[in-house]
């Protein structure tokens, strides 16, 4: 039996209901949210690009669009290919989709609002990401495509260079915060970015960025998809339900979703942007989303201004730069902990 | 399980192979094409590939072959004017004027001044729309959508000058041997100049958006080089000729029309990579613009028409007429037995021999750079198989 306070509203409720309740909200909040990605993404590529954007489905500035393209996917045929090898080929989505939904368990949204604050939260983010990769591959591999094979193995092939850069930036932000759970990451940082010291947390969320834009294989470094180059890469063969969980839908919740752990690891989540009496009183909710909209906002302006890099270059800006950078943030982090004075940590 | 030995090769192979640097991987034969939207059409390259590198090359034409060069053959001087339109699609009014000219060398016909200052006009505002044609496929290509809808958004306004002269978009139709369909309409002047205009001032933001991007000139400094004596073997020309530094442009160097009244520059890139060709192709966008405009100033009244008999019929002969299309040189041999159809007509199209001269540059180079090459080759399918 637990006994829940949700804003305000006190109830008991037993371990099994509230599994159930847990699944149900995270089956609405991610379709919902990817839903509610595609549709901003559209409106904000329209402003960008000098054109409106969705207009017409629904009435109200096209509110509805994401939901009627959607619905077309549902209808179209679902293709498989002859010589695919049918239950990888049929898997592979569900492989890449499952991990995306599982990374909204551990963001925060309130100080409370978290459908499950593990101790390991930051371990099991980075763990739960980098799933989709074999997903990917199974696709790649399974599809009997020359492109989508290529795709596959270019996937895999960046699989470590931005990988890497991620677990580091990750395991600097544990440092400073000295705990691996979400929520104390949150609460130890009073300034976003964690300011003390000033300059590692921005640097940090630097490469994170980086790293993140990478590992959801968006332009500049979305070579393993490259719909100029190999047609989708891996998805080449997809059609249907299977190419829009698998690519479309995946993509969104997962750029809804590393906007989420960006805006909660590195810009405070839900707390305000400087520790100011005032500032308190508006709900985290706010603060979240604010934080969350500017993160979507900036990645999907990222996305599609930038042209794309050739693979050995990403390796290149990987191994060279990110990598000993993120080694350098690491050692100045653990250098600062155990060295820094009691005095200057907040 | 008794399988699994199958899959392991001899190990002294793989050190040796190793320790010479060089994992001898098995190739993969690639068809980029008939259908993929890097080549703009139904063009096909048969790659041979050793994961991701290029050993082979070959470009497969042909797919959209229509015989334009015989079905001139069945039709009169003037009905050949819309069939050639739809060679190169994106620059139809430049096809137009090489065989109205050739019909006029041919017959002997005097073109009004108007006429040819409106065909200077039409035809640089034709290569603004083809060049910012390219532009925008080449950075979509390269993964950057938003140019693409910027030069777009200009082409729209040129365009539109153009439907209100032409009233096509596309497909014009408006060179008739002895000069132009009809007079432009009123307020032309103003509308083209200000598109033009509005081409030049907006030039700023392709440059920060693309030409100067960083990530760009990785992609393209260096890469799919054509040097000079392979562009001069295969008889490359065109914005990819000067873009390997070869200084060549029909209207400098035989001027046709009246383009020698005007004062223009002849870009050249120094490299004859993938950005020089790109580079060339942005700075012509310019001396477009300015063609224009001294156009329009100088531009004289008179009629539009000269003296065309009631039949167009060509007496007996050949003429050579080559003209600088926005894609190279457009070359029309026509061939008259002194009836009122061509006898042979023979087009030496630019995009032909350009993609002529691709394998030369893509072996060797990465599936990606493969893409790149393809784009800075400006080419058009319907020019290439006609």
């Amino acid at each position: 039996m637990y006994e829940i306070n949700l804003v305000g509203i006190e109830f008991t409720i037993t371990a099994w209901q509230l599994l159930i309740v847990k699944l149900l909200v995270i089956l609405t909040v991610v379709p919902v949210g990817a839903l509610a990605g595609g549709y901003a993404m559209h409106k904000e590529l329209g402003h960008l690009q000098h054109r409106l954007g969705p207009m017409y489905a629904g009435g109200f500035h096209g509110w509805a669009q994401t939901l009627a393209d959607g619905l077309k996917f549902i209808y179209k045929e679902d293709i498989i290919p002859a010589n695919a090898d049918k239950r990888v080929f049929t898997l592979a989505p569900a492989i890449i989709f499952v991990p995306v939904m599982l990374l909204f368990l551990v963001i925060p949204i309130d100080r409370s609002l978290i459908i499950e604050d593990l101790d390991v939260g930051l371990f099991y983010l980075l763990a739960i990401g980098s799933v989709g990769v074999i997903g990917v591959l199974m696709a790649g591999w399974s599809s009997a495509n020359k492109y989508a094979l290529i795709g596959a193995l270019r996937s895999a092939a960046q699989l470590i260079a931005y990988e890497l850069p991620i677990v580091l930036t990750a395991a600097t932000v544990a440092m400073l915060a000295g705990t691996l759970s979400i929520t104390g990451i949150v609460e130890a940082q009073d300034w976003p970015f964690i300011l003390w010291p000033p300059g590692i947390g921005l640097i940090a969320f630097l490469i994170f960025l980086v790293g993140a834009i990478a590992e959801m294989n968006l332009p500049p470094f979305d070579m393993p998809v490259a719909e100029s180059e190999i047609i989708t890469g891996a998805f080449t063969e997809y059609s249907g339900m299977r190419f829009i969980f698998g690519f479309f839908f995946a993509e969104m919740a997962h750029i809804v979703a590393f906007s989420g752990i960006a805006a909660t690891l590195f810009l405070g989540g839900y707390r305000p942007i400087v520790p100011w009496a005032p500032l308190e009183n508006i709900p985290g909710v706010i603060w979240f989303f604010g934080k969350f909209a500017f993160m979507f906002f900036f990645i999907i302006w990222v996305r599609f201004t930038f042209p794309r890099l050739r693979e050995d270059q990403l390796q290149k800006f990987a191994w060279k730069f990110m990598i000993p950078a993120s080694l350098a943030l690491v050692l100045a982090a653990g250098a600062w902990v155990l060295y820094a004075p009691e005095s200057l940590w907040r | 399980m008794a399988r699994t030995g199958e899959f392991i090769p001899d190990s002294s192979e793989i050190s040796k192979q190793i320790s010479t640097g060089r994992m001898q991987t098995e190739e993969m034969v690639l068809n980029v094409g008939p259908q993929h939207p890097a080549t703009h059409g139904v063009f096909r390259l048969l790659a041979t590939i050793d994961g991701e590198v290029l050993t082979n090359a070959e470009p497969i034409i042909g797919y959209m072959h229509r015989g334009y060069e015989k079905l001139v053959e069945a039709r009169d001087y003037r009905q050949i004017t819309n069939l050639v339109s739809r060679m190169d699609w994106l620059s139809g009014i430049n096809n137009e004027l090489p065989l109205a000219m050739s019909i006029e060398k041919l017959m002997g016909l005097e073109v009004p001044p108007r006429a040819q200052y409106l065909r200077v006009i039409l035809c640089e505002m034709n290569r603004i729309l083809n060049h910012l044609m390219f532009f925008a496929s080449f950075g979509a290509e390269l993964g950057a959508i938003t140019p693409t809808f910027y030069a777009f958004r200009e082409r729209e306004d040129i365009q539109y000058v153009m439907e209100t002269v032409t009233g096509g978009r596309m497909h014009f139709g408006f060179f008739r041997p002895g000069g132009l369909k009809e007079d432009v309409p009123k307020g032309f002047y103003a509308a083209a100049l200000a598109s033009v205009r509005q081409v030049i001032d907006r030039l700023y933001q392709y440059e920060d958006l693309l030409t100067g991007n960083e990530i760009f000139k990785g992609r393209t400094i260096g890469v799919g080089v054509l040097d000079k004596e392979t562009a001069y073997s295969y008889g490359v020309t065109g914005p990819i000729a000067r873009g390997s530094g070869i200084d060549m442009d029909v209207r400098k160097d035989e001027p046709y029309l009246v383009y020698d009244h005007f004062d223009f520059n002849v870009h050249t890139g120094p490299n004859g990579d993938c950005f020089d060709r790109f580079w060339v192709l942005v700075h012509e966008v310019v001396e477009s613009a300015r063609i224009v405009e001294q156009a329009i100033e100088a531009i004289p009244s008179g009629p539009i028409m000269g003296k065309v008999p009631r039949v167009v019929q060509a007496p007996e002969g050949e003429v050579y007429v080559r003209t600088e299309n926005p894609l190279g040189e457009l070359g029309f041999y026509l061939v008259s037995d002194g009836g009122n159809k061509p006898y042979r007509m023979k087009i030496r199209t630019p995009s032909y021999n350009n993609v002529s001269a691709l394998p030369a540059v893509l072996k060797g180079t990465m599936v990606a750079d493969m893409i790149a090459i393809l784009g800075s080759f400006f080419f058009v399918l319907g020019d290439i198989d006609r």
